[in-house]
């Protein structure tokens, strides 16, 4: 059995890693330059998380081999994850309350 | 027996692509996600419940930063490092998550390797990933060293908003912890393969089985969860 297993599992062209591992060096230097040109506003917001979501994407999908399983697998973990933004917008309706009591009522801002 | 049915069904059972695929795995007195060996499906399981600590983490900190009324510190200025005279904004972080990245890309040619059965280069890369680990452990341990001597505590700082503190040691605090914890896996299963523990067939001194270079690509979904983990933290803390 050992000898049947010799080449199975997850097997990809090295070449394929290296030009990831370019990709998110890549991304990550864009991530960087935004802060360093100190770009603000909706700009920032757009940018930090289209680079954030691509570098995630390269990591599961190539180094993780997510492309590359079955859809069972790919949905059982990729969807939980998902309805975490639920919680988020539970919380930032919960927050905006909390800003606005504290603004309303306390004198000491915590 | 049961446990070198691995890898191997997928071979042999035709099974429909897409949504009847996925219906097809979970139906039936059958084995779900087939040829996923069980090592394998339970550490994605162990990522997952992972994902939902960190993802409760950062909403912790998400929360904490909108309800204060206090000045949030400009993350970009409280890890800027000084250079040759120049004052270079968040430069320690860039640092930190160029290592990372590199440590993700000589991992994944260690796994690749590791099916080859090509025995030392997949023991060096996976030792060259561990150094790069320590080496990130070592960066985020001279940066809480730094912000500390600054005045930085779990219960304030001098830049604005106390929830700063616990929030950067709560979530840096963590991250680096699993950093240093996959640094350890990663030595001893490097060791393991030196050794040519899975050409021989040498039983694990806990658990008494033979193991194989699945256990590469396993140890190296935890190492990339854990830089993956590192692309939200340098997004949501270090950027925003």
């Amino acid at each position: 059995m050992a000898q049947a297993q010799a080449h199975s599992g997850q097997q990809h062209p090295v070449k394929l890693y290296l030009l990831a591992w370019g990709l998110l060096f890549v991304l990550s230097t864009f991530s960087y330059l935004v802060d360093y040109f100190g770009i603000q506003g909706y700009a920032r917001w757009v940018l930090i998380l289209l680079f954030m979501v691509l570098k995630a994407g390269l990591i599961v999908a190539v180094f993780m081999h997510m492309a590359w399983e079955r859809l069972a697998l790919v949905y059982a973990i990729l969807l939980p994850p998902v309805l975490v933004l639920v919680f988020v917008a539970m919380m930032v309706s919960e927050s905006n309350y909390t800003i606005f009591t504290r603004l309303t009522f306390s004198s000491v801002g915590l | 027996m049961a446990e070198y049915t691995q890898a191997e069904t997928g071979g042999t059972l035709q099974r429909p692509e897409g949504i009847r695929g996925i219906a097809a795995d979970l139906s039936s007195d059958q084995r779900a996600f087939k040829n996923v060996s069980w090592g394998k499906a339970m550490m994605w399981i162990f990522l997952l419940s992972d994902t939902f600590v960190f993802g409760c983490f950062l909403l912790a900190y998400m929360t904490a930063r909108m309800s204060t009324p206090v000045n949030w510190p400009n993350p970009s200025e409280v890890f800027a490092l000084e250079i040759g005279g120049q004052e270079l904004p968040l430069i320690l972080i860039a640092i930190m998550t160029f290592i990372l990245i590199s440590s993700s890309g000589t991992m994944a040619m260690a796994v690749n390797f590791g099916y080859r059965r090509e025995r030392g280069r997949t023991a060096a890369l996976m030792l060259l990933t561990a150094v790069l680990g320590a080496t990130f452990v070592g960066m985020q341990a001279f940066e809480w060293t730094k912000l500390i001597s600054e005045g930085v505590r779990p219960w304030g700082n001098p830049w604005g908003a106390a929830q700063f503190g616990s929030s950067f040691f709560m979530i840096t605090g963590f991250h680096g912890t699993h950093v240093t914890f996959g640094v350890i896996f990663l030595l001893i299963i490097a060791r393991k393969v030196w050794r040519g523990d899975f050409d021989t067939e040498r039983r694990g001194f806990f658990t008494s089985r033979k193991g194989n270079y699945e256990i590469v690509e396993i140890m190296g979904l935890y190492w990339h969860f854990v830089d993956l983990v590192w692309v939200f933290i340098f997004a949501f803390f270090y950027l925003w």
